[in-house]
C-alpha cells in the first residue's frame, strides 16, 4: 500500500493554482524529497495532506484513509515537522512534548517523551525553558515533537531553510536515522544538496505539479548528463560558446557572468574551453533544464 | 455537528494550562489587585463622599459584586481575542495543533472550556474581596462560579471570532471600543440602570455582563423569579458564541 496517493489535485486560491492537477504517489518505507522553487506549491500539498487546505479536485489518501473525511485517522498516524518553529517558548522542553503526546493520544506519555528526548539528545535539557535553547535544539526539539507519537508518516516541510550549515547536519542526521528505520518521510525542501544527500527519490515540482521523478543520479544522468561546464568570459567569447553548444543540440543557459553548458561529455571535442569550469551535473541543472527555473 | 474527541479538547486544554503555570503569578497578582483598587477608589471614595447606599445595599458592596462581571469579561473576551490572535498568526501554534488529530471545533471548545474556567475562578475573587470589605457570605454565592463560567464562555467565544474575523491585530480597537467598553459602562456595575434612559435601559437588558451582575447580587442578596432566565440567557449565548467562534475559526485556519 502506498503511504501518500494523491490523484488530480488542484488547490486553488482566487485566480492562483497553486496545486494543478498533481499526481502524487509515496510507497511505504521511502523518503521522498519534494523539490522546487517558492511558489511550486510544496507547502500547499504539505497542508492538503494535514487536512489544513481542502482540495477543490482530485483526490487524497494517506495511510488509506480519504481526506478530506477521514484526515483526522491520518493525522493520528503521521507526525509533522512544519518551516517554522511553533514551539510553546516559556514551556519546557518536556512540557512541550508532553502536549503533543496528549494531543496524538500516546498511551504511555512518560515512555514517548523520553523516547523522543533521546532522539533528539535533549535529555539533559529536559527541565530548560525552550527559550533557553539554542537554534539547533529547538530545530532539533521540532523534529521530536512531530516524532513523538512514533508515526507511520513524517511530513518534513522545509526542515532545514534559514539554518546554518551546523544545525542543518544536524537535523540531516536525525532524517537519516529516520529513514534507517523504514519511516516513510515527505520532505518539501528546495535545497538541492538535502534532496540528493536524504531523498531515496526526489519529485521535482514547478507550478502546482510534479515535472520529473527518480532517483537523484537517474533523473540526473537522464536529464542533465554526467559533466556541467561552467564557463566565465567577457560577454563576446560567451556568445560564441552558447552559439556552438546550441548548435551541436547541447543544453545551455546563462548563469550571471557564466555560459553553463548542461551535458558537456557529450560535446564535440574542443567545444568546452579548456578554462571551462567541470562539475558533476546536479538535480538543479535538471530541473533549470526542464523549467528554466532557478530553483534557489 | 462533528463528535467532539474529549480527549483532543484536553490535550489543547492541556497546553494553555502549561503556557499558564509560566505566568500564573502576574495574572493571580493583578485579578487579586484590580477590585481591590477599585473597591478602594470607587467603593470607599464614592461610598464615603457622595453615596452611600443603593437599594438598600452598602455602596460597596453594590460595586465589589457588581466588579464580578468586570472581572470575567477582562479575563475572557480580551484573551481569547488577543490569544487567538497571536496564536494563529504570530507564533503558529493553532499549525501545529491541527496537524495532529484535532479539528477545529476541538480546538475552540479547549480554549473556550479553558478561558471559561480561569474566569470562573478569577471572577470570585472580586466577591471574596468584598466579603473582606464588609459583605456577609452566602450560601447561594457558591453559584457565583458557575455563573462566572458560563458568561466567560460567551465571551471567550466571541472572542475567538472577533480574531478569527479580523485582519489586523489593531482592529480589536473598534471592538473594545465599541463593544467591550460599553458592555462594561452599562451593566450596572458602579451605578444602577434604572437611572439611565429608558432606551439604554432596555438595551442593558440585552447586555450579558449585566444579566451577571443581576445574577451576582442575587446570590448575594436574594434571587428573583427571573434569575433562572437570566442564567439560561447565558447559556444559549455561550452555545450560539461557540458555534459563531467554530465557523470563524475555521474560515481562518482551513484554507
Amino acid at each position: 500500500m502506498a503511504a501518500i496517493e494523491l490523484q488530480g489535485v488542484v488547490k486553488t486560491f482566487g485566480p492562483i493554482r497553486a496545486v494543478d492537477g498533481l499526481d502524487l504517489n509515496v510507497p511505504e518505507g521511502v523518503c521522498l524529497g519534494l523539490l522546487g522553487p517558492n511558489g511550486a506549491g510544496k507547502s500547499t500539498t504539505m497542508r492538503l495532506l494535514t487536512g489544513q487546505a481542502i482540495a477543490d479536485e482530485g483526490s487524497l489518501r494517506v495511510l488509506g484513509y480519504e481526506l478530506p473525511r477521514q484526515s483526522k485517522d491520518a493525522r493520528a498516524r503521521m507526525g509533522v515537522v512544519p518551516q517554522l518553529d511553533n514551539l510553546d517558548i516559556d514551556v519546557t522542553v518536556e512540557e512541550n512534548l508532553k502536549v503533543f503526546a496528549r494531543l496524538y493520544r500516546v498511551a504511555d506519555i512518560g515512555a514517548a517523551v523520553d523516547r523522543a528526548l533521546a532522539l533528539a539528545r535533549l535529555t539533559d535539557r529536559r527541565h530548560d525553558a525552550v527559550d533557553e535553547l539554542s537554534g539547533g535544539m529547538r530545530r532539533r526539539l521540532l523534529v521530536a515533537r512531530g516524532l513523538v507519537h512514533d508515526p507511520q508518516l513524517v511530513l518534513l516541510d522545509e526542515p532545514t531553510v534559514g539554518l546554518d550549515p551546523q544545525i542543518r547536519a544536524e537535523i540531516w542526521t536525525l532524517i537519516e536515522d529516520l529513514r534507517a528505520e523504514g519511516t516513510t518521510i515527505l520532505m518539501s525542501t528546495h535545497y538541492i544538496e538535502e534532496a540528493e544527500r536524504l531523498a531515496d527519490e526526489v519529485a521535482l515540482m514547478a507550478k502546482g505539479r510534479v515535472i520529473a521523478r527518480g532517483r537523484p543520479n537517474d533523473l540526473i544522468a537522464e536529464h542533465a548528463g554526467r559533466r556541467t561546464a561552467e564557463y566565465y568570459a567577457p560577454p563576446e567569447r560567451r556568445a560564441e560558446v552558447r552559439a556552438a553548444a546550441e548548435a551541436a543540440g547541447l543544453p545551455v543557459r546563462s548563469a550571471g557572468p557564466a555560459v553553463v553548458i548542461v551535458g558537456c561529455e557529450r560535446a564535440p571535442d574542443g567545444l568546452v574551453p579548456d578554462d571551462a569550469i567541470t562539475r558533476p551535473s546536479s538535480l538543479e541543472d535538471v530541473f533549470v533544464e526542464l523549467t528554466g527555473e532557478e530553483l534557489e | 455537528m462533528r463528535r467532539i474527541e474529549p480527549a483532543a479538547v484536553l490535550g489543547v486544554m492541556s497546553r494553555e494550562v502549561a503556557n499558564f503555570r509560566t505566568f500564573w503569578r502576574s495574572t493571580t497578582f493583578s485579578s487579586l489587585m484590580e477590585p481591590m483598587i477599585y473597591l478602594l477608589a470607587f467603593g470607599l471614595g464614592l461610598g464615603t463622599t457622595l453615596v452611600s447606599t443603593v437599594d438598600g445595599v452598602d455602596y460597596v458592596e453594590f460595586v465589589g459584586t457588581g466588579m464580578v462581571a468586570t472581572a470575567v469579561v477582562f479575563s475572557s473576551a480580551l484573551p481569547a481575542m488577543f490569544g487567538t490572535f497571536v496564536k494563529h498568526r504570530f507564533q503558529r501554534t493553532y499549525d501545529a495543533i491541527l496537524a495532529a488529530p484535532v479539528d477545529v471545533e476541538e480546538l475552540v471548545s479547549g480554549e473556550m472550556l479553558w478561558i471559561g474556567l480561569r474566569s470562573g475562578i478569577f471572577g470570585t475573587f472580586p466577591l471574596l474581596i468584598t466579603i473582606g470589605f464588609g459583605l456577609d457570605p452566602a450560601p447561594a454565592m457558591l453559584l457565583v462560579p458557575f455563573f462566572c463560567f458560563v458568561t466567560a464562555l460567551a465571551f471567550a467565544g466571541f472572542g475567538i471570532a472577533v480574531a478569527g474575523s479580523v485582519a489586523k491585530i489593531d482592529q480589536f480597537n473598534y471592538v473594545t471600543t465599541l463593544v467591550i467598553t460599553p458592555m462594561f459602562l452599562l451593566a450596572g456595575t458602579f451605578f444602577p440602570i434604572e437611572g439611565l434612559p429608558e432606551w439604554a435601559q432596555v438595551l442593558s437588558q440585552f447586555n450579558p455582563l449585566h444579566q451577571l451582575v443581576v445574577l451576582v447580587r442575587s446570590a448575594s442578596f436574594g434571587f428573583d423569579a427571573y434569575d433562572p432566565l437570566r442564567l439560561a440567557g447565558l447559556v444559549v449565548l455561550a452555545f450560539a458564541m461557540w458555534r459563531l467562534a467554530i465557523d470563524r475559526l475555521r474560515r481562518r485556519l482551513i484554507d
